[in-house]
This record gives C-alpha cells, sequence and structure tokens, in this order.
C-alpha cells in the first residue's frame, strides 16, 4: 500500500562535434524507450530542449570538441552529472570532425569561406557569438574524466539500451560481442 | 622422441613438437593467444607484444618463445589482458584509426582484437599524426596513417616474395613504414597484387582500389565470430580465398574448419 515511490534517475543528454547519429541510435532502443522513461526522467537534451544541465544522475555526451562552446558544456555536464558517459566515435577518439586535425585551421577557413569555387566577396564569420573554434578536434576524455564509453558509429541501440540497463541495475556496464564496435 | 611432450595454458594441457613455439602450439590446439605481428607463415618478429604470456611466471613473446616439457603457462589472465589492452590503446592512439571510415573495418585484426580485450576508449591522449597517403599504384593504396609498424609487409616482400618493397625506417616513436624506391612511391617498385606482401595488413595500410566496401560493414569476417573464435585468425583477409582474380571472390558466409 504504501511501496516507497523510488525517486527517478535524471538523464542529461547532448550532441558537441557530432551529427545527433547517436541520439538517432538512442531512439533505436525503440519501444523500450517506455521502459526506459518508468525509471529515469529528461534534464538538458534534444528531448526536452532544456538548455542546461542540472543536477544529473548520468550525462550522455555524444560528438567531440571542436569549438570553445563544445568545452564550456562538456565541463558543465562533469560538473552537474555524477556518471559522464562517452556515446559514438567522436566523443571517443574526434571521429570524422577530426579528419580536419592535419590541416591548419587557417587553411580549412581560407578554403571554406575565400577561395573555394564560386565563392564572391567571401568572408570567414566572426559574429561574436560564434563560438572560437579549436585548433585541433579532441576527443571529450582529453578534457573531463568520463566514466564510461560506448563505442560504435553511432552505436546500436541495443549497446545503449545495454549500458544504461547495466547502469540502472547497479551493474558494471560491459558489451559482448556483437555489441561492441567501433564501426 | 617429440611424442607426448606438454604445457599447460591457462591450466589446459597443449602437445607440442620439437621447434614449435608456445602460440604455434597453442594455435595448433585450437587456443586463442592475442598477437598482431605473428603469422604462421612468416618468420616470427616478436615485436608487437602482444602475444606476452607468463611462461614459468617470467613474461615472454609467446612468438618467439619455445616451450619446455611441463611449462606452465598463463595468457588469459586480468594481468595480461589489461596489458595487453594498454598496447592496444598505444597503437590506436599513435595513428589514425577513423573505423568507421576504414575499408578494413570488420576484418582488421587490430579491431577485432580490441573487440575481445574489450577496450572501450582509446584511454591516452591522440597523436593526430600526418602522414600523407601514397596512392601512386594503379592497383595499391598505402594508408600509412594506421599502420602499426609490425613489420608483415616487410618480411612477406623480403623473405616470400624476394622483393624488399617495404621497410621500417627511423627508431623509436619515429619509427614508420617506408616504400624502397628512390621515389619513395609505390608505383616506382615492382610491387603486383600476387604479392604474398599485398596480403598480409592485418590493418587497413596496404588496400586493393576499386573493391572498396564491395562488403557492406555489419557483414565482414568479424562481425560474425570474434576473432578469438576464428580458426585462421592471421593473414590478411582471414576468411577469404587469395584475391589473384580479377573480381573480388564472394565473401565466405560458412567458414571452412
Amino acid at each position: 500500500m504504501n511501496t516507497p515511490v523510488k525517486p527517478k534517475l535524471r538523464v542529461a543528454t547532448t550532441s558537441l562535434a557530432g551529427c545527433f547519429g547517436c541520439h538517432m541510435a538512442i531512439l533505436d532502443i525503440d519501444e523500450r524507450l517506455l521502459d526506459l522513461l518508468q525509471l529515469v526522467e529528461f534534464d538538458r537534451s534534444p528531448i526536452t530542449d532544456i538548455k542546461h544541465c542540472g543536477p544529473c544522475d548520468i550525462g550522455i555526451i555524444e560528438g567531440g570538441l571542436c569549438n570553445a562552446e563544445n568545452v564550456h558544456v562538456l565541463r558543465e555536464f562533469r560538473a552537474n552529472c555524477k556518471i559522464l558517459i562517452a556515446i559514438g566515435a567522436c566523443a571517443i577518439n574526434g571521429g570524422l570532425p577530426a579528419q580536419r586535425n592535419h590541416l591548419s585551421l587557417s587553411s580549412i577557413l581560407e578554403e571554406v569561406y575565400h577561395a573555394q569555387h564560386g565563392l564572391v566577396d567571401g568572408f570567414i564569420p566572426n559574429d561574436p557569438e560564434l563560438p572560437l573554434p579549436l585548433d585541433k578536434v579532441h576527443p571529450i576524455h582529453e578534457v573531463v574524466k568520463v566514466d564510461y564509453f560506448i563505442p560504435g558509429c553511432p552505436p546500436s541501440g541495443d549497446a545503449i539500451w545495454k549500458v544504461l540497463t547495466d547502469l540502472l541495475a547497479g551493474r558494471e556496464p560491459e558489451l559482448g560481442h556483437g555489441l561492441i564496435h567501433y564501426d | 622422441m617429440n611424442q607426448n611432450k606438454t604445457f599447460t595454458l591457462d591450466g589446459k594441457t597443449i602437445p607440442y613438437t620439437e621447434g614449435q613455439t608456445i602460440i604455434q602450439a597453442a594455435m595448433a590446439a585450437g587456443e586463442y593467444i592475442p598477437h598482431l605481428c605473428f603469422n604462421p607463415e612468416l618468420k616470427a618478429h616478436g615485436s608487437c607484444k602482444l602475444c606476452t604470456v607468463k611462461a614459468n611466471g617470467r613474461q615472454t613473446a609467446s612468438c618467439t618463445q619455445q616451450p619446455t616439457p611441463e611449462m606452465v603457462v598463463e595468457s588469459d589472465t586480468q594481468e595480461l589482458n589489461d596489458e595487453r589492452r594498454a598496447l592496444l590503446q598505444m597503437l590506436f592512439v599513435e595513428g589514425n584509426h577513423f573505423c568507421p571510415s576504414c575499408e578494413k573495418s570488420g576484418d582488421c585484426q587490430l579491431q577485432a582484437t580490441a573487440y575481445v580485450l574489450k577496450m572501450m576508449s582509446p584511454h591516452y591522449n591522440q597523436f593526430y599524426p600526418d602522414r600523407p597517403v601514397d596512392a601512386s599504384h594503379p592497383e595499391y593504396l598505402l594508408d600509412f596513417n594506421r599502420c602499426i609498424l609490425c613489420s608483415l609487409c616487410v618480411r612477406a616482400s623480403r623473405d616470400v616474395d624476394g622483393k624488399n618493397v617495404f621497410a621500417l625506417s627511423g627508431r623509436g616513436i619515429k619509427s614508420h613504414l617506408i616504400v624502397n624506391a628512390k621515389s619513395g612511391q609505390l608505383a616506382d617498385t615492382d610491387f603486383c597484387d600476387a604479392d604474398k606482401a599485398a596480403h598480409v595488413c592485418p590493418v587497413g595500410v596496404i588496400l586493393k582500389k576499386r573493391v572498396g566496401f564491395a562488403t557492406p560493414i555489419g557483414s565482414r569476417s568479424f562481425d560474425e565470430l570474434p576473432i578469438s573464435a576464428t580458426p585462421h585468425p592471421q593473414g590478411a583477409c582471414p576468411v577469404c580465398p587469395r584475391s589473384d582474380a580479377a573480381t573480388l571472390p564472394p565473401h565466405p558466409k560458412s567458414r571452412g574448419a
């Protein structure tokens, strides 16, 4: 009759230098999302459109760091989340955005905004509201401590489900053959 | 004389014959010891250290160490697997290993070994080295970004093909794979598709042109079975026959024993 109601865990998610593919993969847990919602509620996430992360149990970060804003958001997550999870190749090793790392930032901006064929009077955007790009793209574990990693591009819905349910059950997450993937 | 000689590997009795190394005897008995620079068809190199085991309590490369009667060999232990994972992580951050865009993904021994050793992250800081690709050869390209310096192509070209197309140059962190031509370009060597060296790369450095992604990611060798359960995990393509023919062989769904 008076069963104590277990408080729901708060989960925040964000995409930094990512493509939101990992967030799509979170949706790939399909109808199990309804089971998940019995156990968790979302804080900052594209699902809620909350802009800043409050105190949370789990933070899930997609994407690496390609600009100053990414670093601020990552630090906000680390400061607020008890457990931080890096999801996907970009958060883990820079991924596709890190393909620019062997080029100088100035040559990239020149090529994209000035030199490229068909650009007339191009200029490098300099609005103060735009976050400054980093010299190189970095994975998130180079800036903050990351507790768990779910590799994949993107990880399968099953892999995400396995890690989340392991964590919710108080188990150490483990991905077996077929669930651990870097591609 | 050679009969009934055995050692134990993680408690299992493994028979061996004189001259066999620990890893050779283990493989013959169907036991998996993680390895990258070892390929049974070529002379052992003992450089990647992934196959390190404890033999009578002392760490040694199992691809170069021969067993002795009743030797106690430990391989699948937390201590050794932690060290192997650290070696893999260092290999991953020293190069540019972006699996999602690599043609070798799913057939790659580095990746497959990292899967069985449960490498969840690179742990260390990325080097992001700048290593230009050599696409000069009409049939093959070389993506040095993925080289793990296993020297299998060096050994295959020198010892099997008699060509000496490849070499490792430099020392320590500056070690790198080079092509033995005045220009340094693969096109200026007699390297060809029939070479053993074209088919031994365990990662995605030596790639045949115009056949990329013929097998989609998700249907490749190690997508089906982990490398530890693959009968012959060595060589460039552990399941496909040599692709000497002009057309790509069909991907074998059923693997022979």
